[in-house]
C-alpha cells in the first residue's frame, strides 16, 4: 500500500496504546492485591464484604481492557462486537440466579436440617490447625495420604 | 442515476459483495471458540461460586496459598501475583508480536514470539511448583487438609474446584505455549512471508490472550476473595 507514513503514525499510536494498557492493568492489579492485603487485617464481616466487591469490579474492569485493547475487539466492526458480546450477557443471569440458588439452598439446609447444621459448626482441635501452620518441604507428606 | 446506486449498495454492511464483520474467516472462528470457551470456564467458575455460596463454612485462601518457592511459608498471595504478572507480561509481548506481524517485521515476530512462549513456560513452571507443594501439604482431589477459615471441618469441594478449574486454565496455557511454538516454527521456515500476512499470528494471539484473560478471573476467585 501507498501510505506507508500515515501507517507509521498509526504504529507509533498502536505501541504507545499498548504499553499505556499494560500500565493500566498492572496499577489495577496492584490496587486489588493492596485490597487483598487490607482485607486480611479487617475483621467486620460487611466491610470484607464490600471490598470483595470493589476487587469484583476492578476485575471485570480489568477484562474489558484485555479484550478491548489486547484482543482488540474495541477496533473492530460494531456487527462484531455485538455478536460476541451479547451472547455473553447470558452470564449476567448466569451468576445471579446461580448464586442466590447455593445461598438459597444454604439457609434452607441450616433452616431443616438442624443435624447438618451442627456438624458444620463442630471446630477441630487446634494441633491439627498447628501441624498443618508449621508445615513446610520438610514436613512428612507421605503417612498422611496413606490415611485418607 | 444508475452510478448512485452502485456507490450506495456497498456502503450497507448487510447488503452483500463484502463481510459484515471484516475480519477473516478463521479470525472470526476464533472469536466464536473462545465465546464457547468462555461459557465452559464460566461454567466451572459459576458451579464454584455456587457451592461456596452454599456452604457454611470455606477456608481462607491466604491460609492456604502462602508460600513462596525458597521463601518459605507466610507469604499469602505473593506467588499469585508473580504468576499474575508473568500472564500479563507474556500477553504483551504477544500483542507486539501481532503489532510486529501487521508490519512484516518477522524478526520483531520472532523476538516476542520467544518471549510470550518463556512467559508461558514460566507461568507453567509456577502452577507445577504449586501443584506439587500443595500435594505435598495433602492436598489433592480429594483430600482436603486444610480447615475453614472458622476453624470447623472442610468439603473436599474447595480442593476439587481447586485442581479442576487451575488444571483445566493450566491446560489452556500449555495449548497456547504449543500453539506459540508451531507459530513461531512457521515464522522461522517464512511460512508468513510466502502468504504475504501474519494473520495466524494474530488468531494463536487471540487465544493467548484469551488464556490471560480467564487467569484474571481464576486470580481473583481463587486467590483474593
Amino acid at each position: 500500500m501507498a501510505h506507508t507514513a500515515e501507517q507509521h503514525q498509526d504504529n507509533g499510536a498502536a505501541v504507545k496504546e499498548i504499553w499505556k494498557v499494560t500500565l493500566f492493568l498492572t496499577v489495577l492489579t496492584i490496587i486489588e492485591l493492596a485490597l487483598g492485603f487490607w482485607m486480611m487485617k479487617i475483621d467486620s464481616k460487611s466491610t470484607v464484604f464490600a471490598i470483595k466487591g470493589v476487587i469484583v469490579i476492578l476485575m471485570i474492569w480489568k477484562a474489558f481492557y484485555i479484550v478491548a485493547y489486547f484482543m482488540h475487539l474495541k477496533h473492530e466492526f460494531k456487527s462484531l462486537i455485538m455478536t460476541i458480546v451479547m451472547p455473553l450477557l447470558l452470564f449476567v443471569w448466569f451468576i445471579g440466579a446461580f448464586l442466590y440458588e447455593g445461598d438459597s439452598y444454604k439457609n434452607l439446609r441450616n433452616t431443616y436440617d438442624p443435624y447438618k447444621k451442627a456438624q458444620t459448626e463442630i471446630k477441630v482441635e487446634k494441633e491439627h490447625e498447628g501441624a498443618h501452620g508449621k508445615h513446610e518441604e520438610h514436613a512428612p507428606a507421605e503417612p498422611k495420604k496413606a490415611v485418607e | 442515476m444508475s452510478t448512485v446506486t452502485t456507490a450506495a449498495v456497498p456502503t450497507k454492511l448487510w447488503n452483500g459483495g463484502k463481510s459484515p464483520f471484516n475480519v477473516e474467516y478463521g479470525k472470526l472462528m476464533m472469536w466464536y471458540f473462545l465465546m464457547s470457551d468462555a461459557f465452559t470456564f464460566g461454567a466451572f467458575l459459576i458451579s464454584y461460586g455456587t457451592i461456596r455460596f452454599s456452604s457454611n463454612g470455606w477456608p481462607d485462601p491466604n491460609e492456604v496459598f502462602q508460600s513462596f518457592p525458597g521463601l518459605g511459608s507466610g507469604l499469602p498471595l505473593m506467588f499469585v501475583s508473580l504468576m499474575t504478572f508473568i500472564l500479563i507480561i507474556s500477553s504483551v509481548t504477544m500483542v507486539l508480536a501481532v503489532h510486529a506481524g501487521h508490519n512484516m517485521d518477522k524478526k520483531g515476530v520472532v523476538k516476542n514470539l520467544v518471549l510470550t512462549i518463556i512467559g508461558g513456560a514460566a507461568f507453567l513452571g509456577c502452577q507445577a511448583w504449586e501443584w506439587s507443594h500443595l500435594h505435598h501439604e495433602g492436598a489433592w482431589w480429594g483430600m482436603n487438609p486444610f480447615l475453614n477459615a472458622d476453624g470447623t471441618q472442610s468439603s473436599t469441594n474447595f480442593t476439587n474446584y481447586f485442581f479442576t478449574i487451575t488444571g483445566f486454565h493450566g491446560f489452556h496455557v500449555l495449548s497456547g505455549v504449543v500453539i506459540n511454538i508451531v507459530m513461531l516454527v512457521m515464522t522461522l521456515m517464512d511460512k508468513f512471508e510466502e502468504r504475504g500476512h501474519y494473520l495466524m499470528i494474530e488468531k494463536a494471539g487471540l487465544y493467548w490472550h484469551f488464556v490471560d484473560l480467564v487467569w484474571v478471573f481464576v486470580f481473583t476467585c481463587f486467590y483474593l476473595i
